[in-house]
């Protein structure tokens, strides 16, 4: 049976919340990680999917709701060591990984901050052996320890940030978009690269991006977000199979296949949230449709995908 | 078909604190009149550099056209002064970048800055200018134009400053439009908008489009023919379908399968092995062949030639010649070569044995 690893119940993360221009980034959201999987979360900019990372990972306090790592909540007040130790298990790798590298830092050093702050090694050998393996991980090699960043290419940096994200033995990986900077033969080494560490290690991903097709190719399962609100969820073969909310119908008709003949015909599906016309009675709730499978839908609307999926 | 650009055996250098770096080592291709041509290839192969070169938007002191022509309405682009260059850049050749954040001035409006070469290459009042920079922003699909020329970048969205940016390049109803990764920025549905958008106003304004991308996907949406770059040359190119359907050099192969499927069950992903050539010291042969399983011996002492496929279709490998052996394409490849007549593996029917 899996484990529940990561559980978001009823996350809200709002801004400026009470003034005129708050802004609902993530609105009522739950949904559960289990351990050893990866959860792919996907939704265009602005949707809430990279404030839902960051939520998580405490950089951002919630506004409302419960994230629970391992049954603990991540949220409200906690002591120095309790934070430090969350921190070492849960990791984050970034977008950008021209601008999440400090320039003026030595790779060695770059990889090394995490194993200090934690206290993971004893002596400079040590540290420097520990680096070298963690490079050697992810398909670098020694002689990049004592280089800076900028002598790096993007597909490189990006290893560079999985690297640190692993020294500290994490069990739990937030991956924020990235593969989106970088060139499609890149991407696949790097996707690759992911997995097999995933294999060797046990690790749980959250792998948000808004490219669906690497998503559907990593994840178990998948999350879309709309609006700050997870609008369905369900294994990735079954989404991309039986997608049933418009939005995400509307998201998978808009992705170009490398394919000229399917493209001639490829219609895209315009997506308005209007179109719903919910009543002001009627309750939008995520409903489950066929096992695993939730959508965010009124009574009606679920009775009729019901049908549409027979 | 009219060609309106012929870049021919275009070699072009940069001047390093490290030495000569060969960008573009041998370069030729056609634009035909309307028709949209993509150039694919990872980071470093040249694309954006080749297309630069057309605008001469290289810096002078860094950068030497070593070889070669890139000829339009009978004028080598490459020879022209500053001034008469000033003329063609942003009036008959004109182009959208990437980063539509960047590419906007922030302190200027938006109507200020498409009428900009409309002023500047057109004799008409600062009020027809207007107008047209109305009728523009309809052209690329901004809802209120009058009201939305006051504006100012900051003001839009990604989407909608990509709009913005592709009705400044449209002002002067350019016969060559280069898109450098233009949608690369963007999600998949405004991806897909300003997609539409390009093809729709192709077909309005019959200009030739250059269109330079990572992404096959957008490539197999947009493209009528398709120059497949590595390492600083042209190593295949052809007609959309050939390229993806018959395609010929193991670069083109590895590029086609590293894309994953949607309904293929892949365990891995295709990942071709190895980095991109240092263009430094750039490899004597085949640029690819240190990164290709199908690398012949001939690969490391000789740079191929373009073979002919077709009368279309030309690609850079041995494997073409007549006297190399025959290999078989990854699976995958295969089985996007059984739909392609003409092809070695065409089944005519489906479920037939090739």
């Amino acid at each position: 049976m899996a484990e529940k690893l990561l559980e978001v119940k009823n996350l809200k993360q709002y801004f400026n919340a009470g003034k005129p221009s708050e802004v609902k980034a993530i609105d009522n959201i739950s949904f559960t990680i289990n351990r050893g999987e990866t959860f792919g979360l996907v939704g265009e900019s602005g949707c809430g999917k990279s404030t839902t990372g960051r939520t998580i990972i405490r950089l951002y306090d919630a506004t409302d709701g419960e994230v629970l790592y391992d049954g603990v909540s991540v949220h409200g007040n906690k002591s120095k060591a309790d934070v430090k130790s969350l921190n070492q298990k849960m990791q984050m790798i970034f977008q950008d990984p021209y601008a999440s590298l400090n320039p003026r830092m030595k790779v060695l050093d770059i990889i090394a901050e995490g194993l200090d702050i934690h206290g993971l090694v004893k002596n400079a050998k040590d540290r420097k052996q520990k680096v070298v393996e963690l490079l050697e991980t992810v398909g670098l090699n020694k002689e990049h320890a004592d280089r800076y960043p900028h002598e790096f290419s993007g597909g490189q940096r990006q290893r560079i940030g999985i690297a640190r994200a692993l020294a500290v033995n994490p069990e739990f990986i937030i991956a924020d978009e990235p593969i989106s900077a970088l060139d499609v033969s890149i991407q696949a080494q790097v996707v690759n690269l992911l997995k097999d560490l995933q294999k060797e290690k046990g690790l749980t991903y959250l792998f948000i991006a808004h490219d669906l097709s690497m998503v559907k190719y990593i994840s178990d399962r998948i999350g879309v977000m709309y609006f700050g609100k997870l609008v369905e969820m369900a294994p990735a073969e079954d989404l991309y199979k039986n997608p049933m909310h418009p939005y995400t119908k509307s998201l998978l008709s808009a992705i170009p296949l490398p394919d000229p003949i399917y493209e001639r015909t490829r219609v895209r599906k315009p997506y308005n949230p209007n179109d719903h016309k919910y009543g002001t009675d009627e309750k939008v709730e995520f409903r489950e449709i066929s096992p695993e499978h939730f959508v965010l839908c009124s009574d009606k609307e679920f009775e009729a995908m019901k049908k549409e999926l027979k | 078909m009219e060609k309106i650009l012929q870049v021919k055996d275009l070699e072009l250098s940069f001047h390093t604190f490290a030495g000569e770096v060969k960008a573009i080592r041998g370069v030729s291709f056609d634009l035909n009149k309307g028709e949209t041509l993509a150039i694919v290839g990872e980071s470093g192969s040249g694309k954006s550099v080749t297309t630069k070169s057309i605008m001469r938007l290289l810096p002078e002191s860094s950068s030497e056209f070593k070889n070669g022509e890139i000829l339009f309405n009978n004028h080598d682009l490459t020879k022209l002064t500053d001034k008469e260059m000033q003329k063609i850049r942003g009036k008959d050749i004109s182009m959208i970048f990437q980063d539509p954040m960047t590419s906007l001035n922030p302190t200027m409006t938006i109507g200020k800055q498409i009428m900009e070469p409309i002023l500047k290459h057109q004799k008409v009042s600062k009020a027809k200018a207007k107008e047209v920079a109305v009728e523009l922003l309809k052209l690329v699909g901004l809802p209120n134009p009058e009201m939305r020329i006051k504006m100012y970048p900051h003001q839009f969205s990604g989407g909608q400053r990509q709009r913005i940016v592709i009705a400044i390049a449209l002002a002067c109803n350019p016969k060559i439009l280069i898109a450098d990764e233009p949608t690369t920025a963007l999600d998949v549905t405004i991806q897909a908008q300003i997609l539409e958008l390009m093809k729709d106003i192709q077909k309005k304004v019959d200009t030739s489009i250059i269109f330079i991308t990572h992404d096959l996907g957008v490539v197999a949406n947009v493209a009528d023919r398709v120059a497949v770059m590595y390492g600083g040359r042209i190593v295949e190119v052809g007609t959309v379908d050939e390229i993806f359907y018959n395609p010929q050099h193991p670069y083109t192969w590895g590029l086609l399968s590293s894309m994953p499927s949607m309904d293929l069950e892949e365990e891995r992903l295709y990942a071709i092995p190895g980095t991109p050539p240092d263009l430094l010291n750039p490899p004597v042969g085949d640029a690819f062949a240190l990164r290709s399983e199908y690398a012949l011996q001939i690969d490391l002492e000789q740079a191929p030639p373009m073979f002919q496929v077709s009368k279309t279709h030309f690609a850079a490998t041995w494997l073409l010649h007549p006297n190399a052996p025959e290999v078989e394409p990854p699976a995958n490849i295969i089985e996007r070569m059984k739909t392609f007549r003409g092809s070695r593996y065409y089944e005519e029917t489906t479920g037939g044995e090739a």
